[in-house]
């Protein structure tokens, strides 16, 4: 239970669910507040929300993962390691499939009933490869499976078993991939490690607790502030770039009917034409933007972004699906790579890694493919590219059309303190980025 | 800290966290274990209390307090096993559960590696109780907030940060007769004090199981005069540059060792600790002989569980001892299958030396004093390699004397590396090296000099 008091929060909460106990906790909660409140400055001022008498929802499943024979599970794992194992230089594989069904029953103050029917979708793999002689091994991961609000035909559609021996094979082509030369090069990033790009340099940024100063302690703060000077100016990147925030594409993890206030989430741009128009809000966030929301003749709303990873953790704001549109034309990965002469192609997130106002950060990928005259010559190893969030944007030349888009994402994206895990997907299509800077992470020991 | 009491609040506030006592856990354990008919039954019980305040832009923003009680039971029959969980602790709900766990293990594959019930065993006596933590309510948490954000409102600066206090109990037992309880505490404050302009940001932060070893108002002061002296810091050039890292620098690298210890990863040539050609690295030197990581749960310092989760006695382990690898870890099968006695400990301690972090500075001609790092995430698991970012407090150091604020600096290093490049140590002190802000395991590091750690880009991050 989370109380308001006098413009000052308080929280409690307890798995016992008799009369006495709930009691307890909702009087826990606001002298909780009142505690709070001897280090009060500005109080807490709410946006209005519209109130839902009684609401229900359910993720759009399916085959109810719960009831498939857990030995069909541990039957389809086991042939899926079997298959990787078959492929010479395998060492070492495992495979896993998680599922989470979450019932969500939210009541408030301003007459919000709603009862919500959550499902996520995690199958996975990793494979080894060792070369004992080199002290070399390499792994390679499902990365392409990405997490999913789904049911069990997801697990189903991603093909375990039939996609080991490749994912094996491409364990093993890692050992004898060429080291990466330093240097820029043009990157063209597949949709399976863009996601996590996305994700690090744009959706966390333009979080506005962050952008306020909520998160400096620990995710930390900024570069997208002050909103004053960033909305409707900011150049984040190309005008390529659209960055649409929602939580209402199907199979996404961020979807649902209400957000954890009793907020209708609204689909909403965060960048248009590559410049920035909105952040991520909730309602004691909205009334920061109460201007800017004015002046576009809007009224001042949550978008429906509050978010707790259980009952036993308070609600704050966290990401909705940030997701970036894919272009008007129809083009693909394979177009991407054969308008480019020297370059290098990415499949799979791999290494991560963000500084705490979001400027500076690193990634490395799965598979990296050198890209030579518009053709793929080879797989290169140990390759990371460094980069600064609104350069990397603004060297975005190509992007997909909508028959390449996908959706990729992730089931445990930190944030806050507690830290709380929160479930996100990230739709992009493919994308080339001109002249980043890639390092060569290989070190001998 | 202030001696603040919230006369408002519920004489439960005030009062020891809550969590399951030894003679509750026994009887959960004896009515799970009634209701078995597996071959091997195991439950571990955990309960506790966690609370915690948050702060911002100088003010309480959120904070939390919530209780809840565990119950997991692994059932075994032959090599098959599976384990369920719940948190209802009612007759029904106990028999459900082991219900689920045995019909789960009956569906199970047979475990080739599956390993039996240990029988009844003798721990230690260990630490990590302390009732400064239990005790501490949201007043007093708002006083220790209070002692942080007054100042820095004072002083026209902007306070951030997080105060997380836990106490709970932990319970093992199965059916060939272990029992194993333990309550413990734990607590963690950390604070980011910013410049309005957004040109500095310092931190500070602590973390023991004992409240009342944590000085809520000396951290403040800490980051306040990291703020200060952190503003308009100045770009360099990335490359090789001889590093002071303090104590919590040194735990946010040192620590990801104890995660790479794994001797089966080690035998099958997926790890650092392989040695080329087949075998690990036992008994070869890796790192600087004065260094010396080890893990004791009875050490005061880095109290830990005298058992772990399967109910195996935890001991002091040296991994690494004056730079020879002297240990790695054995989980039971692997163990068995080897010949050498399971590992298990937690915690970490590493060795130093006499040196104050001042004398570290002085004898730098040209260095980085380093107060933190960030993001750190693994690059590649064949040399411990892991990147990052230099966070809240990043200094030059030129002829012995830190001389300006300089921008952040992103870093692709070893810990490894780092330990081979020793030029001078500190005294080990326990550190809050979680870089969320929970207490984390116990680590005590000693602050550190070392030569050429590798900075590749630098940040416009403050």
């Amino acid at each position: 239970m989370r109380a308001l008091v006098d413009g000052t929060w308080g929280f409690a909460a307890t798995s016992e669910l008799t009369d006495d106990s709930v009691v307890a906790v909702a009087r826990q909660a606001v002298a909780q507040a009142r505690a709070n409140r001897s280090a009060q400055v500005r109080p807490v001022a709410l946006a209005p929300a519209a109130p839902t008498a009684q609401g229900e929802w359910k993720s759009p499943i399916q085959v109810d993962p719960f009831a498939v024979p857990v030995a069909d599970k541990v039957a389809l794992l086991l042939a899926a390691n079997e298959a990787a194992l078959k492929v010479p230089g395998v060492r070492f594989v495992n495979s896993g499939m998680s599922f989470l069904r979450e019932e969500k029953t939210f009541a408030n103050t301003d007459g919000t009933y709603t009862v919500q029917t959550l499902y996520r979708t995690t199958p996975s793999m990793s494979v080894t490869a060792v070369n004992p002689t080199a002290g070399d091994f390499q792994s390679r991961s499902s990365a392409e499976v990405a997490p999913m609000g789904l049911g069990y035909e997801y697990v189903t559609r991603s093909d375990l078993v039939g996609n080991a021996p490749k994912w094996a094979a491409e364990a093993v082509e890692k050992l004898k991939a060429k080291p990466v030369e330093v240097g820029r090069y043009d990157l063209v990033l597949h949709p399976s490690h863009l996601w996590l790009t996305i994700h690090e340099s744009v959706a966390h940024p333009t979080e506005l607790d962050r952008v306020l100063g909520f998160e400096a302690n620990y995710a930390g703060t900024s570069f997208v502030t002050p909103p004053e000077k960033v909305l409707g100016q900011l150049k984040y990147g190309a005008p390529l770039m659209n960055i649409q925030a929602d939580r209402d594409q199907v199979g996404s993890l961020a979807a649902c009917g209400w957000d954890d206030e009793g907020v209708k989430p609204e689909t909403y741009m965060i960048i248009k034409d590559g410049v920035v128009v909105d952040y991520q809000t909730t309602r004691e966030q909205a009334p920061y933007l109460d201007w800017w929301y004015k002046k576009a003749g809007r009224p001042t709303r949550s978008h429906g972004n509050s978010y707790a990873q259980t009952w036993a953790d308070v609600q704050f704001q966290r990401m909705p699906n940030v997701s970036l549109l894919p272009g008007a034309k129809d083009t693909t990965w394979e177009d991407l790579i054969a308008a480019t002469d020297r370059g290098i192609a990415i499949v799979g997130n791999g290494s991560f890694s963000i500084d705490q106002q979001r400027y500076n950060a690193q990634f490395g990928g799965q598979l990296f493919y050198e890209i030579r005259g518009g053709k793929i010559v080879g797989m290169l190893k140990d390759v990371a590219y460094q980069m600064r969030t609104p350069e990397f944007w603004s060297a975005l030349d190509m992007l997909g059309g909508k028959r390449s888009y996908q959706l990729g994402g992730s089931s445990n994206d930190g944030k806050g303190q507690p830290s709380q895990s929160n479930a996100v997907s990230h739709g992009c299509p493919p994308t080339r980025h001109r002249q980043i800077n890639v390092i060569n992470t290989g070190r001998t020991a | 800290m202030t001696g603040f009491i919230d006369h408002t609040a519920p004489r439960g506030l005030l009062a020891t966290a809550r969590h399951l006592t030894r003679d509750e856990c026994e009887a959960i354990a004896r009515r799970v274990l009634g209701y078995a008919s597996a071959d091997e039954t195991r439950v571990t019980i955990s309960s506790g209390t966690t609370g915690n305040t948050r702060f911002a832009v100088n003010q309480i923003s959120t904070a939390g307090d919530s209780y809840d009680a565990v119950v997991s039971v692994r059932s075994a029959f032959g090599r098959r096993s599976a384990s369920a969980t719940t948190n209802k602790l009612d007759d029904a709900s106990l028999r459900a559960v082991v219900q689920r766990a045995e019909a789960l293990a009956r569906l199970a594959p047979e475990d080739p590696e599956a390993m039996p019930e240990l029988g009844p065993q003798q721990y230690q006596e260990g630490a990590g109780w302390s009732e400064a933590t239990a005790s501490l309510d949201p007043g007093a948490r708002a006083a220790a907030v209070r002692a942080v954000s007054e100042p820095s409102r004072g002083a026209n600066l902007v306070s951030t940060g997080y105060l997380e206090a836990n106490a709970g109990a932990f319970a093992v037992a199965n059916n060939k007769g272990l029992f194993a309880y333990r309550r413990s505490t734990a607590a963690s404050m950390t604070t980011t004090v910013r410049t309005p302009d957004g040109t500095g940001s310092g931190w500070a932060g602590a973390a023991h199981h004992d409240f009342s070893k944590i000085d809520a108002a000396a951290l403040g002061a800490r980051a306040i005069e990291k703020a200060r002296r952190s503003v308009n810091p100045a770009a360099i050039e990335p490359g090789r540059y001889t590093v002071v890292l303090e104590p919590t620098a040194v735990g946010n690298l040192v620590q990801l060792i104890a995660g790479a210890l794994s001797a089966r990863a080690a035998d099958e040539g997926r790890s650092f600790f392989t040695k080329p050609g087949g075998g690990t690295k036992l008994g070869q030197k890796v790192v600087d002989e004065r260094v010396t990581l080890s893990s004791d749960p009875f050490d005061p310092e880095t109290p830990g569980a005298p058992f772990g989760g399967d109910g195996l006695p935890q001991r002091r382990t040296t991994w690494i001892e004056n730079g020879v690898v002297k240990n790695l870890a054995y989980d039971r099968y692997w163990a068995q299958q080897k010949g050498v006695e399971p590992t298990g400990a937690s915690g970490f301690r590493m060795s130093g030396g006499d040196a104050s972090l001042e004398d570290l500075i002085a004898s730098t001609e040209r260095g980085l004093l380093v107060t933190r790092l960030w993001y750190i995430r693994p690059v590649d698991p064949r040399t411990i390699l892991y990147t990052g970012l230099t966070r809240d407090g990043t200094f030059l150091i030129e002829r012995g004397k830190i001389t300006r604020a300089v921008k952040n600096l992103r870093w692709n290093e070893s810990p490894i590396f780092l330990l081979n490049n020793i030029e001078g140590m500190g005294r080990p002190v326990r550190v809050s090296a979680s870089e969320d802000g929970s207490p984390g395991a116990p680590i005590v590091v000693p602050p550190v000099k070392a030569r050429d750690f590798n900075f590749t880009s630098t940040s416009d991050a403050v």
